[in-house]
């Protein structure tokens, strides 16, 4: 079946079964592995991608439920090229050791990247922070270094607990 | 594990969802209802479901939302779980309500496509929704190939993911009436960990004449194999005085006629102790909630 949807601001069309889901197509045949892929039934949000601006599981999702829409993936966010050309959510995360295996790391940013542009009150909310963060599962850094690099990323003071 | 093979289609109408689905139940495996798909896709990857047809509602235009007319909160088919999140997405009591219980449902990204009445559909015993559904008699729309039909939330839960839907029917909405505005309303729940399913829940919606109770609603998911009300406790309270007392005798009430489902991390003997002390503790928010409401008007 032929889809066209954008993909991080480009449009692109592609001819997947049904049963696919959208994560695996990003990966497979789109190149974006930057898309990671590890529970694939909705716990562990690594495939979270933004769709029209909101984040969400690219595993719960069928790719043909994609048809029209806008997805932003992880290699989306960057302002530019190298290491100079990461955005400001992702230098917060360089900043505040906020990764070690790296593996979450890309769910991470788009979940957070997608409550930067979309739900701003929630880094004024300690306690709907904390629940925004534990929609992702990470077994490196026990969350507080993500945590501040939110707060970093967001303009706030990651001391000021 | 990945979904085996479906027939796909994404109808721009309800008639068409509609003819989809009568088409699609009667092949082997059926037709499924695709809405928000967070239980859905997750069935389909683990092949515990095999529908030879996946009807997707996404291109039908006036399924979603959340209205309020004639003294209920319509709830469309596509409203997601955020929809209810909102402060304000229903007047009085209920507004108050929806944002505790819809934040106890998954995760945000999963709330951001999840559906109110799609989590109905799936009848997960444990889903919070089912609690709000019961305690303030909703109404569930279905529309089917022999034309559209109510039933009453007491009637709709059958059992674990067993509800009164017909093969041929979708869920186009669910509506809940709006409690009076002096109701009181609590919710409290009980799981293992931020990612679990509810081991037990409760809704209490109160209404007061002084000190006295008038009316008490008790919502419980975990009490049974589906969710129900706390009958013979709201019956004790008709007509008590408000307070730590009644709500424990209510909670010791509701306790004694549980009849919870014994599973690994959840044993039957924990549930029931659950449901007294979380009836206590829902009726205890909604005295709360509603003296809270009173300072506020008095402000």
């Amino acid at each position: 079946m032929r889809v066209e949807f954008d993909v991080n601001g480009e449009r692109r069309s592609v001819d997947v079964e049904p049963r696919r889901h959208l994560a695996d197509v990003l990966r497979d045949e789109l190149g974006l592995t930057g898309t990671h892929l590890a529970c694939e039934h909705g716990v562990c949000g690594s495939c979270t991608v933004l769709l029209d601006g909101e984040a969400v599981r690219s595993c719960l999702l069928l790719a043909v439920q994609c048809e029209g829409r806008s997805v932003r993936t992880v290699e989306g966010l960057a302002d530019g090229e190298g290491p100079g050309g990461l955005n400001p959510l992702q230098r917060a995360f360089s900043a505040e050791h906020a990764l070690q295996c790296g593996f979450c790391t890309p769910g991470f940013v788009v979940l957070l990247q997608g409550a930067l542009e979309r739900d701003p009150a929630v880094f004024d909310d300690p306690e709907a922070l904390r629940r925004l963060l534990s929609s992702n599962l990470c077994r490196c850094t026990g969350y507080e270094p993500i945590r501040r690099a939110a707060l970093r990323a967001a303009g706030r003071d990651p001391d000021a607990v | 594990m990945k979904s085996p093979s479906f027939g796909y289609v994404a109808p721009a109408s309800t008639a068409d969802v509609v003819d989809a689905l009568t088409t699609g139940s009667a092949a082997p495996g059926g037709a499924v209802v695709l809405a928000g798909g967070q239980s859905l896709l997750v069935e389909l990857h683990h092949r515990r479901v095999r529908p030879a047809l996946v009807v997707d509602l996404g291109r039908v235009g006036d399924l979603g939302g959340l209205a309020v007319a004639g003294g209920e909160l319509h709830v469309g088919a596509l409203a997601r779980h955020r929809d209810a999140e909102r402060p304000g997405a229903a007047p009085g009591p209920l507004g108050r309500l929806l944002p505790r219980v819809a934040e106890h449902v998954a995760h945000p990204p999963v709330r951001a496509r999840g559906t109110i009445a799609g989590s109905l559909a799936w009848g997960h015993p444990a889903a919070e929704w089912g609690a709000v559904a019961v305690a303030l008699d909703a109404r569930v729309d279905l529309r089917g190939a022999g034309g559209g039909r109510s039933v009453a939330a007491a009637d709709w839960f059958r059992g674990p993911h067993r509800t009164a839907r017909r093969p041929d029917e979708l869920v186009t909405a669910l509506r809940l009436p709006l409690p009076p505005a002096g109701a009181g309303v609590g919710f409290v729940e009980h799981r293992r960990t931020a990612a679990s399913y509810a081991g037990v829940a409760v809704v209490a919606v109160l209404e007061l004449e002084g000190p006295v109770v008038t009316s008490a609603r008790l919502g419980v998911v975990g009490a049974a194999d589906r969710p129900e009300r706390a009958a013979a406790a709201e019956g004790f309270l008709r007509g008590a005085e408000a307070g730590e007392a009644a709500f424990a005798r209510a909670g010791e009430l509701a306790a004694r006629d549980a009849d919870p489902v014994d599973e690994p991390h959840q044993p039957a003997d924990h549930r029931r102790h659950l449901v007294g002390v979380l009836v206590r503790r829902a009726l205890g928010r909604a005295l709360a909630d509603r003296r809270s409401t009173d300072e506020e008007e008095d402000a």
